[in-house]
C-alpha cells in the first residue's frame, strides 16, 4: 500500500445513481487497518452497490474514494493486488474445475508458487477431494466455499464480502467464521442481515439506510441482541 | 503487481479454450449454424457452375459472419454466468490484455469454422480445386471478425436485449472486413484479375489493424462503463 497511515479506506460523499434512483447519497465512511466491520440495513440501502463501488466494479458518480492512499478509480490498477471480493455472483468458471479456477486467478494477480497455497484453501474451505470436479457439478454453497477461497487466494489487505454466508450450510458456516476469525491482519467489510453473525465477528457495525450511514455501532463490549435492537431503533426514526 | 500483459492474454486464452474443450458448446453450436447456412444457401441459390463459384466467397463470409455473431453471443453468455465479467475486472491486469485474450481464444474459433467450412465449400460449389491463396485471407479475415466482435459483444454485454443487439450493432460495422475479405477471397478464386488479390489482402489488414486499434483503446472504457 501506498502510505502507511491508520486508515486504510476513506470514503467521503460518494455517489451513485443507478437509472434515475439514487443508491448512495454522500455517503462517508472509514475503516481502518485490520478492523472488521460489519454493514447492515435493510434491502435497496446500498450496502452491495458500496462494495461494487470499494472492488472498482462501478464507478461512483461523485464523491471520493481512498484506499491505502490511492485514489480510486484513477489509481484502481495499484489497489486490484489488494482486494479480495465476494459478491451475489461466485466469480467461478463452470466449465473448470475448482484448482483450475484458482491457478486462473492465481495466474491473472501473478502470485508465485501458488500452488501450496492452492492446495491449502482447498483444504481449508473442505473442498480438496472436489478439486478436480468441474465447478458446475457443485452445489451453491460448494461454490460459494470457492468463491471465498477465491477470494481469500490473494492474501488481501481489504477483504470485501457481500452476505458471504449465504448458501453455506452449518459446517460452512463455521468453516468461514474460524476463516474470517484466523485473518484478523486484514481489514474487513462485510455486508450481512444475520446479526447473530456480525456481532460474533466485527469490531463495529454501520447501519446504511437510503444510502447514506444512518448510525454506528461499536461492538467491542456489547450485549447479544445490540445489533438488533439498534437497527429496530434505526428503522423506527423519522 | 501488474501481471505481465502477454502472459495474462495467454492465460485468458488458455481459460476459454479449456472451457470449451470440457464444454464444446461454442464451438458445436458455431459449426452446427456454419453448416446448415451453406447447405440452405447451396439449395437456395440454385446456380448453374460457374454461378456457384462466383457466389462462394460470399456464402463463406456471411457464413463466417453470422457463425462468429452467434459464437460471440454465446462467449459472453458463459462469461457472464456466475459473474465472469467481474472476475476479470478485479484482475490486477490490463484491460487491453483481457481484451488480447478474449480476442486470441474468438479468432481461434472462427478459424476453426472457417477451416472446415473450405473443404465443405469446395465439393458443394463445385470448385475445381482448392485455391492455396484462400488460406492467406482467411486467418486475417476471422482475427478482424473476432476483434470487432470481442468489443462490441463486451458493450452489449451490459444491456438486456444483448443477444439482439450485437448483430444490430456487428453488421454494419463488419462491412468493411466482409467487402475486403469478400473481394480478396474472389481474387482468389480467379474471379477477379489475380493482381486485385495483393490490394484487397492489403486493406483487409488495414481493416483488422483500425478494428485492432479500436479494441485496445476501446475495451477499458466498455467494459468499466
Amino acid at each position: 500500500m501506498k502510505a502507511r497511515t491508520d486508515v486504510l479506506v476513506d470514503v467521503q460523499g460518494l455517489v451513485k445513481v443507478q437509472g434515475r434512483l439514487p443508491v448512495l447519497r454522500g455517503l462517508d465512511l472509514q475503516l481502518g487497518r485490520g478492523t472488521f466491520v460489519a454493514l447492515l440495513g435493510p434491502n435497496g440501502s446500498g450496502k452491495s452497490t458500496l462494495l461494487r463501488l470499494l472492488a472498482g466494479l462501478a464507478r461512483p458518480d461523485a464523491g471520493s474514494i481512498r484506499i491505502g492512499g490511492w485514489q480510486l478509480p484513477h489509481e484502481l490498477a495499484a489497489v486490484r493486488p489488494h482486494i479480495g471480493y465476494v459478491g451475489h455472483e461466485t466469480l467461478l468458471y463452470a466449465h473448470l474445475d475448482a484448482r483450475e479456477n484458482l491457478r486462473f486467478c492465481a495466474r491473472l494477480h501473478a502470485l508465485d508458487e501458488p500452488e501450496p497455497r492452492i492446495r491449502d484453501l482447498l483444504r481449508r474451505v473442505g473442498l480438496e477431494h472436489r478439486a478436480q470436479e468441474p465447478v458446475r457439478h457443485f452445489s451453491r454453497g460448494m461454490q460459494q466455499r470457492l468463491a471465498i477461497a477465491r477470494a481469500l487466494l490473494i492474501d488481501p489487505a481489504l477483504l470485501l464480502l457481500d452476505e458471504p454466508f449465504d448458501g453455506l450450510d452449518s459446517e460452512g458456516t463455521e468453516m468461514l467464521l474460524h476463516l474470517l476469525r484466523s485473518g484478523r491482519e486484514r481489514s474487513i467489510l462485510m455486508a450481512t442481515h444475520r446479526h447473530g453473525l456480525a456481532e460474533g465477528l466485527a469490531d463495529r457495525a454501520l447501519f446504511l439506510r437510503q444510502g447514506l450511514v444512518a448510525g454506528e455501532l461499536s461492538l467491542a463490549d456489547h450485549a447479544p441482541g445490540a445489533l438488533a435492537k439498534r437497527q429496530a431503533e434505526l428503522t423506527e426514526a423519522p | 503487481m501488474l501481471r505481465d500483459p502477454l502472459r495474462a492474454a495467454l492465460s485468458i486464452a488458455g481459460k476459454d479454450l479449456r472451457a470449451e474443450l470440457r464444454s464444446r458448446e461454442l464451438l458445436g453450436l458455431m459449426a452446427l449454424f456454419a453448416l446448415l447456412a451453406i447447405l440452405v444457401f447451396s439449395f437456395a441459390l440454385e446456380l448453374d457452375r460457374p454461378g456457384r463459384k462466383d457466389a462462394v466467397s460470399g456464402v463463406l463470409w456471411v457464413t463466417l459472419l453470422f457463425a462468429s455473431i452467434l459464437g460471440h453471443n454465446r462467449s459472453v453468455a458463459l462469461e457472464r454466468e456466475h459473474g465472469g465479467f467481474d472476475a476479470l475486472l478485479l484482475a490486477p491486469v490490463a484491460r487491453g490484455a483481457i481484451f488480447a485474450g478474449k480476442l486470441l481464444a474468438n479468432a481461434l474459433f472462427t478459424l476453426i469454422i472457417a477451416l472446415l467450412l473450405l473443404p465443405l465449400l469446395t465439393v458443394l460449389y463445385n470448385l475445381p480445386a482448392f485455391p492455396p491463396a484462400l488460406l492467406l485471407i482467411v486467418p486475417p479475415g476471422c482475427l478482424g471478425l473476432a476483434a470487432i466482435g470481442t468489443l462490441l459483444a463486451a458493450m452489449t454485454v451490459q444491456t438486456r436485449a444483448r443477444d439482439s443487439l450485437l448483430p444490430v450493432l456487428l453488421l454494419p460495422v463488419a462491412l468493411p472486413l466482409l467487402v475486403t475479405a469478400l473481394r480478396a477471397s474472389n481474387a482468389a478464386l480467379g474471379n477477379l484479375p489475380e493482381t486485385e488479390l495483393q490490394t484487397w489482402l492489403l486493406l483487409l489488414l488495414l481493416v483488422d489493424l483500425i478494428y485492432l486499434a479500436a479494441g485496445f483503446l476501446l475495451y477499458e472504457s466498455v467494459l468499466e462503463a
